[in-house]
Order: structure tokens, then sequence, then C-alpha cells
């Protein structure tokens, strides 16, 4: 237990020793993860309502595959992404391999199942106790769509959530696409993976306990967000 | 004229911040360096890039990986310029028309570590085939990292020296497919033997109850060349930058650079110039 311990003491030391190197870990860990479940959000989200309210042919599978999408493996999103960005690969030209849009990108991936999974469940219950009132009023169903996401804002806020959740832990996938690459590409769980293959165990363990607590600012933050809107 | 939908704004705020985001981290000029996981872990490249960068103003991009996935990120035209260490595998890449220039920038040696304990008896052995066979023939726990790296080529190419086919060891031995750090700490957990190179060794920080037990053999010799890229069919690649680099490393400031590096009082590299045993 003496490993745990020393970790305690070491993330409060790096933390306030203030070392640039880790606040730069901490910062695009941040900046990757977050977008990732924003753009999942901004994309995910009237993609959930839309498959609440939307009848066509195939949706049903379209639903079994957003919740079959909820397992999959990040490393092979990762490597699938890896092959497309490659220089040999179809979208190699753009250059975006070994960057922090690359992780973005296989981070929203993995999100958007998440977010638009919650929002659809949600959004489904809406619609079945006020579709035909909106219907009445004379709206079409595109005007529907942000009206029913307004009326599921703390849903939408919990689906956002499981999207960070995915992308802040998340490190099979940004290792490939992103490299791990010192003051370029290295996250906190990159870093994490790195000093454990140092044997460096307590440092990587205080460096899981600082992502640790930044995740529980992050949701507590968004929970006093959605007790606010409430009111 | 056509109403902006929704769905097309936020395609549009969605790329222009990942354009932001990339465009953002392009101040100084860079190149991608797919180097061995030792040079990286060892604390090496994050000893003498700064001076690299100090002297050139060109920044280098590290993706460490093991030797055999460091060489296909090169082939796919990934990478700028490699750093490895398997010597047939880098003949293979050139022989394939991806590298030219290869050039030796540093060497140190392989030791097979295990635990103090010693089950095998290899310790003070210099023969490191004698070792492998008294660790086959005890069953002793041995750790292998079965991942095409640098390091498990020499470990395959020194059973088979040894005359012992691998594919009928029993269960001691451990393909975990992993790093090497992974593998020393498979070993440190299992009390297994395993091969490393020196300086991940020396900058491992989880050792427990494993040491150093044999050393000094000449087949343990381990080299570190630098190639770079063939641009005929890697036009793509920064080959202005990833030369200065190459040529940096080669040169007297480099090489002293290198020697110079020290890790818990020992200097895990040579240069290229100290004469090998």
């Amino acid at each position: 237990m003496n490993d745990f311990g020393t970790a305690v003491t070491l993330a409060f030391a790096m933390i306030a020793r203030g070392d640039a190197a880790l606040y730069g870990i901490i910062g695009l860990s941040l900046e990757v993860s977050i977008s990732a479940a924003v753009i999942a959000g901004i994309i995910g989200s009237p993609a959930g309502a839309a498959l609440a309210i939307y009848r066509f042919r195939g949706r049903g599978a379209i639903v079994l595959l957003v919740n079959a999408m909820l397992g999959l493996p990040p490393v092979v999103v990762g490597l699938a992404a890896y092959l497309l960005l490659s220089r040999s690969g179809p979208l190699g030209p753009l250059g975006l391999l070994y960057t922090p849009a690359a992780m973005i990108i296989v981070q929203t991936v993995l999100a958007i199942p998440i977010v638009t999974a919650i929002v659809h469940r949600a959004a489904a219950e809406f619609w079945a106790r006020y579709g035909e009132g909106f219907q009445m009023a004379g709206a079409t169903r595109l005007e529907i769509i942000p009206q029913l996401l307004m009326l599921g804002r703390a849903q939408v806020l919990t689906a956002l959530l499981a999207g960070l959740g995915r992308t802040i832990s998340e490190v099979g996938a940004i290792i490939i696409v992103g490299g791990n690459i010192a003051g370029a590409t290295r996250t906190m769980t990159t870093a994490i993976a790195l000093q454990t293959s140092m044997g460096n165990l307590p440092v990587a363990l205080a460096l899981g306990l600082v992502l640790i607590t930044i995740s529980l600012v992050l949701n507590g933050v968004a929970f006093l967000i959605a007790e606010k809107s409430k009111s | 004229m056509k109403k902006y939908t929704p769905i097309s704004l936020a395609f549009a705020a969605v790329f222009a911040l990942l354009m932001g985001i990339s465009g953002s981290y392009a101040q100084q000029p860079y190149f991608v360096l797919a180097s061995t996981t030792s040079v990286e872990n060892s604390g090496l490249l994050a000893h003498i890039l700064p001076l690299f960068t100090g002297e050139s103003g060109v920044s280098v991009r590290v993706v460490a990986l093991g030797t055999g996935q460091a060489l296909d990120t090169a082939r796919r035209g990934d990478a700028d310029l490699v750093l490895v260490h398997d010597p047939e595998a880098e003949a293979k890449f050139i022989s394939e028309g991806h590298g030219i220039n290869r050039r030796e920038v540093a060497w140190n040696d392989f030791v097979v570590v295990g635990p103090a304990a010693d089950p095998a008896k290899i310790k003070g052995n210099r023969d490191v085939l004698a070792g492998l066979r008294a660790i086959w023939s005890t069953n002793a726990l041995f750790v292998s990292r079965g991942d095409l790296s640098g390091t498990d080529a020499l470990e395959k190419r020194l059973w088979k020296a040894a005359d012992l086919d691998i594919g009928k060891a029993g269960p001691w031995y451990k393909d975990i497919g992993g790093s090497m750090g992974a593998a020393l700490n498979a070993a440190a957990a299992l009390d297994a033997y395993t091969l490393t190179d020196r300086g991940t060794w020396l900058s491992f920080g989880n050792r427990q109850n494993i040491v150093i037990l044999l050393e000094g053999d000449v087949r343990l010799i381990n080299r570190y060349d630098v190639i770079e890229l063939n641009p005929r069919l890697h036009p793509q690649i920064k080959r202005d930058l990833a030369k200065k680099f190459a040529d940096w490393l080669v040169s007297p400031k480099g090489q002293s650079a290198i020697g110079n590096y020290e890790l818990t009082g020992q200097r895990p590299f040579h240069p290229e110039s100290d004469p090998k045993p």
C-alpha cells in the first residue's frame, strides 16, 4: 500500500511545483477530450433526436448499430484512423497524423455513439409524451428537434459528460494517431502509459490521481450548471 | 439564397476548430523521428534534442516505437527519419529501397536480467547461449517481448544460435507481446528472466528483485543506426530537416552529447567512435 501513499504525495507535489510539462499535458488532454465531446454533442444530439422522431425504413437497424458501437474498441478506431490519415492513406495529404486534430477525430468517433444513444433514449420519451402537441401546433419534424433537445437539456448534458468520460480516459486510439510526442501530442493517459512502461509506477499512479481529480471537477461544474438551469 | 442548416454550420465550426488546433502547434520547423523506445525511455533523446534544437531551430517530434513498428511507420511515409537498432530489419528496409545512408550513431549492449535468486544459475556466465540453455533446461520463467522489436529479433536469433526451438518451449516462456517496459514490469512481477537493452534497464524504476545476471558477450552488442528515407519513394518527407539532424548526430557535437549523457552515474550510450569489445 506504500506505493499508493507515495503516489498521493507525488500528485500533490507535481501540481504544487507547477511543472510546465505537466500543465502542458493537462492542457492538451482537456483540449482534445473536451473538443471531441463537444463535437460529438453537436453531431450526436440532433442525430439522437432525429432517430427518435423520424420514421423511416432501417431506423431500427441504425439504432441497433449505434448501440453496438458503444462497445467500439478504441484501438481498432485508432488503427482505422491511422490507416486513413497515414501519408500512404487516402487522407494522408491533409498531414493530420501525429497532430492533436487527429486525436480529436478518433475521440469524436468514439464519443458520437454514446451521445447519440443517450439523447435518443431521452428524446424518444419526450416525443412520446409531447410529440402530438408539437405536431398540432404545426411544427415540422425538423423544427421539433431543437425543441426536444431543449426539453431534454439535462439529458443532453448527461450525454456530453458520458462522452467526455470516454474521451478523457481513452488511450488506445490517441496513442496510435497522436504518437505520444513530447510537447506535441502527449496527454495524461499516454503519459501514464509511458511512465508505466518506464517502471515509474508511483509517477504513473500520481498522474492517474490528477486525471481523476480533473474529471471530478469537470463533472462537479457540470452538475452545478444543471442544477442552476433547473431553477 | 439557400438557408444555412444547423448541420452545415456545425460542420463548418468543427472544421474551423480542427484547423485552428492543428495550426496552433506548427510554430517551429519540425520533422517526425520514428525511434526505438530505448533511446526515448532512457532519457537520451530528452538530453540531446534540446541541444540540437537550440543550435538549429528545428524541433524533433519523436514517435517512440519498437524497431519493427518504427520501420513500418517510415515505410508508410509517416516519419521523416528513423533511429533504430536491428541490423537485419534495417538491411531489409534499405534493400527494399525505403532507406538510404545508414549511419551508426551509438552503441551499448544488451543484458540478461532476472531474479536475484537466479534459479537457472546463469550469474557470472559471459556466454549468452549457455545462459539461455540453462534457462531452457531448468524451465525458469522467461519473458519475451514478442513484438518484432529490435530486442525481440535479437532474442529470437539467440535462441536459434543456441539450437533451441522456441516454438517448442513450455509455459515457462511468456510471450507478452509488449514494450521493453511492459516486459520488465512482467519480469519483475513474475520473478522471471528477460533480455533488455542497457539504456532501458538503467532508467527502469520498478526492478523489485530483478538484477543484471549475464553481460559481456559480444553477441549482445547493440548498435543504434540513423537511416534517412529515400526521397524517390517518399517525396513528401522533410528531407532537409531530417538530414540536418542525422548529420548532427554523427558530428563531434552530437557524438559528445550522446557520450556525455549520464543516468544514475553511468553512461548508458557509447558514441559510435568508442571501440567495441
